[in-house]
């Protein structure tokens, strides 16, 4: 067994299981699921649970069979793909919550949701179609091709006749089937009065099908039965890659959606609490949140007092402390005490939703973007029109008669049609996707990776993605080991984020320290060791004394031991690895590069002048960045915007293209078009080196599958395309732009 | 030539019988979860008989 996984329990019942195994600890640290759950028609409960680290056959065996040991659970699936878990169980035996508790206690996080709110359904019906359409049109293809196989190498006429029909009937049943999806596609951009690819496409195919039925019934010697279903057949892999990668980028979106689906714990009157749906609080409700926990709602506290964490919301690096009174909003981390808050504002009154109205309305205003492929089908199709046309007219007026004129004027149509270039765009993004998947990074949409390759200036946020949205003590060299002790045995008490980094350094040190358990935390001052009077926290609490230090920013702590002088503790957010790197890299590549930021002037410039970046602006509300975005673009410069806060987001939509990392708040993941797992930063600017490799490929792969027509189309028109001639020259072309793109794979290890 | 009478009927039937196959393992759901099928071939414990629980009643 891998070591991702936990061993085989024995679980028979969970309220055995509770008492003789200890599973209270897992109770409490997991959300009441009870607001997603189903019915279905046996009355059985049914809920779905998103498993984000599920990885092996292990996974898989330890997670289903043993929820299956459960009395209750009558049906336990994992679906590794979309990385999920559905539980169908007997709710008078156990509680949605037990489910959760038993998740947890094997090893597992979870996150119940609503699969109904998703409709993948559309995508996956579509796929289906495509699948069984390509079924069946390589069935026929193979088989007619066959048959025409023996009839180029010379069969007789009786049997060539025999062939032909045989052809036909298996031609003519498959290609109405399989090639619905063109003509439907046709019929409606027709409707509209538009051209677009698939209207060459399904005349050629009709056409051709019928040029070769009249052959047939005539007993003709050419039939291009072969060329309309192997045509088909190639168009309908261009389309599955396609959709396959779409399907990919949407389950992508539909993970980061279920992320946002939380609970908030309402306090009802008797004191009791209760898990609910987000959606179902209401005004002047009592909320209570607990260390560690999101705050749910924008609320004004009514009990206790802690630290809160607003980096996704303002950019701040730094802590801020909040205490009974004050209004504090959905979106920041609950650092040290536990709150309870009263609901000010529900649905469209908060900030979030406000922040959510700005990218809308970016939204909006955004230009819409036209895939390359389209651009190109755009031009390519009245062209091939306008030469089968020619050709019909030019060989009638020469002096040959209709029939043979249009059997010429398809053999054109036949010969032009797009199959390399159905194939060449989305054979490159499906091996482009599968190589930024195992670089981390995930593809929301499958425009961005186009998009990507013509940017001119990359916008960063600094706290969380320049920096690691963490802060590190930065004048260790002057504190010595002993103090750096005394400091983290009390910080180690603390959540903190300024006690978490003081702790870090003394690991880092290698230094051994024991866990003081007199340390008391009070909350918005720092820590004390009641027996000792040894203090650490900020200027006011630990160093009243210290009247004469100038700099009074919260990014520092004091260590004051009774008797002695009190030793200051400097703290910065550090800077991500690779970032200079990265940055390097889009300089050398003429790319320009700016930091919007919400935090103060003093921390942006700073993290500017290490990274040598001259343009940025300091103290950005959410609008202030949309409207630098919006006035690059008003400049005609290409954005890729990088951030990963929610005053990020409406810049993020607003941008050409927008990237934030795994760790970045839900709403800015929600809005950008990638996102990436890994700590350092060189995979904003690997995406870029992909992106950028990848359009030289489709450009290349279109000029290729142009090319081959610029040689074939003459021949075609002057009537030397024979069936035989047009089934080489498709298959070949088809082969070569697959293969230019597999190039990219080879490419794939000089990114790592 | 009789002789192609008998066996082209023949080919096609066959190919039609694995035609219908894939037909049936998608409609069966056998390409909802492709990474979880690759990985539960590894595990011995569907070895003596299949998984019960089978994706079609999904």
């Amino acid at each position: 067994m891998l070591a991702c996984c936990p061993v085989d329990y024995a679980l028979n019942d969970i309220t055995e299981m509770r008492q003789s195994k200890g599973l209270d600890w897992a109770s409490e640290l997991v959300a009441d699921p009870s607001p997603w759950v189903t019915y279905d028609d046996n009355g059985l409960a049914q809920l779905d649970i998103l498993v984000p680290e599920v990885y092996c056959a292990a996974c898989i065996g330890a997670l289903e069979s043993n929820f299956k040991k459960l009395k209750s659970v009558k049906y336990a699936r994992l679906n590794l793909t979309r990385k999920r878990l559905s539980i169908r169980w007997d709710e008078r035996l156990n509680t949605a919550h037990d489910m959760m508790v038993v998740l947890e206690w094997l090893g597992y996080h979870g996150q119940p949701f609503d699969a109904s709110q998703f409709n993948h359904s559309l995508i996956d019906n579509q796929q289906k179609k495509l699948l069984t359409s390509l079924g069946v049109a390589g069935f026929a293809a193979a088989n007619v091709m066959l048959l025409s196989v023996s009839i180029w190498s010379g069969a007789d006429e009786a049997t060539r006749n025999f062939f032909h029909w045989i052809s036909a009937l298996i031609a003519l049943p498959a290609l109405a089937y399989s090639g619905q999806v063109f003509f439907k596609s046709a019929f409606r951009a027709l409707r509209v009065g538009s051209l677009n690819m698939d209207v060459p496409i399904s005349l050629a195919i009709i056409l051709a099908l019928y040029i070769s039925l009249s052959e047939t019934i005539a007993g003709g010697a050419h039939a291009y039965f072969d060329a309309a279903i192997t045509l088909v057949f190639f168009l309908l892999v261009g389309r599955y890659l396609d959709i396959s990668m779409r399907q990919r980028a949407q389950s992508a979106a539909e993970q980061l959606m279920s992320m946002l689906a939380t609970a908030a714990t309402l306090i009802l009157p008797d004191g009791s609490r209760k898990s609910i749906n987000l959606n179902d609080v209401k005004l002047a409700d009592h909320i209570f949140v607990a260390i560690g926990e999101k705050i749910p709602v924008d609320g004004k506290i009514i009990g206790g007092k802690s630290d809160l964490d607003n980096a996704f919301l303002t950019g701040e690096s730094i802590p801020e402390t909040v205490s009974i009174g004050q209004v504090i909003h959905a979106g920041g981390i609950n650092l040290t005490g536990a709150l309870t808050l009263e609901v000010t504002a529900v649905g469209k009154d908060t900030l979030l939703a406000d922040i959510i109205r700005l990218m809308e309305q970016s939204e909006r205003t955004a230009a819409k973007y036209v895939r390359l492929a389209d651009r190109v089908a755009k031009l390519y199709a009245p062209i091939v029109h306008i030469l089968a046309a020619v050709t019909l007219l030019g060989w009638m007026l020469v002096g040959k008669n209709f029939d043979d004129s249009l059997f010429i004027a398809t053999s054109v149509l036949i010969i032009t049609c797009p199959c390399a270039l159905g194939l060449a765009v989305p054979a490159v993004q499906v091996v482009a996707s599968g190589i930024l998947l195992r670089l981390g990074i995930l593809l929301k949409n499958g425009e961005a990776l186009e998009k990507l390759a013509d940017i001119d200036i990359v916008i960063f946020d600094k706290t969380g993605t320049l920096t690691m949205g963490q802060p590190k003590l930065t004048n260790g060299q002057h504190i010595t080991d002993a103090d750096i002790k005394i400091a983290a045995s009390m910080a180690v008490n603390s959540q903190h984020p300024l006690s978490q980094a003081i702790v870090k350094a003394a690991t880092n040190r290698g230094l051994k320290f024991s866990t003081n358990d007199n340390v008391q935390e009070l909350v918005g001052q720092g820590l004390i060791d009641k027996r000792s009077n040894i203090k650490l926290g900020n200027q006011q609490f630990a160093a009243a004394a210290l009247t004469n230090e100038a700099s009074n920013t919260s990014g520092e702590f004091y260590l004051s031991v009774p008797g002695k002088l009190p030793i200051r503790f400097k703290f910065e957010d550090a800077l991500r690895p690779d970032a200079k790197q990265v940055v390097d890299g889009f300089k050398q590549a003429g790319i320009d590069t700016m930091i919007l930021s919400g935090d103060h002037p003093a921390a942006v410039k700073n993290i500017a002048d290490k990274l040598q970046i001259k343009n940025w602006q300091a103290s950005c509300t959410p609008q202030d960045k949309l409207n630098w975005v919006e006035q690059c673009h008003k400049n005609g410069k290409k954005t890729f915007v990088i951030g990963d806060g929610t005053n990020d987001a409406p810049a993020l939509t607003a941008a050409y293209v927008s990237m934030s990392p795994g760790s970045a708040n839900d709403v800015s993941q929600l809005s950008a078009d990638l996102i990436f797992q890994s700590q350092s930063l060189k995979a904003v600017y690997k995406v870029w080196q992909v992106a950028k490799f990848s359009r030289g490929l489709i450009k290349q792969n279109i000029g290729l599958a142009l090319g081959y027509n610029a040689i074939a189309v003459p021949f075609a028109i002057l009537g030397f395309a024979t069936p035989f001639f047009a089934a080489i020259a498709m298959s070949t072309s088809s082969m070569i732009v697959t293969l230019n793109a597999l190039r990219l794979r080879l490419k794939e290890n000089s990114l790592k | 030539m009789s002789g192609l009478l008998f066996l082209i009927p023949v080919a096609l039937f066959l190919g039609a019988i694995g035609l219908v196959g894939f037909l049936w393992t998608l409609r069966n759901g056998q390409y909802d979860d492709i990474e979880g099928a690759s990985m539960r071939i590894l595990d011995t414990q569907y070895d003596d008989k299949p998984d019960d629980s089978d994706a079609t009643d999904d």
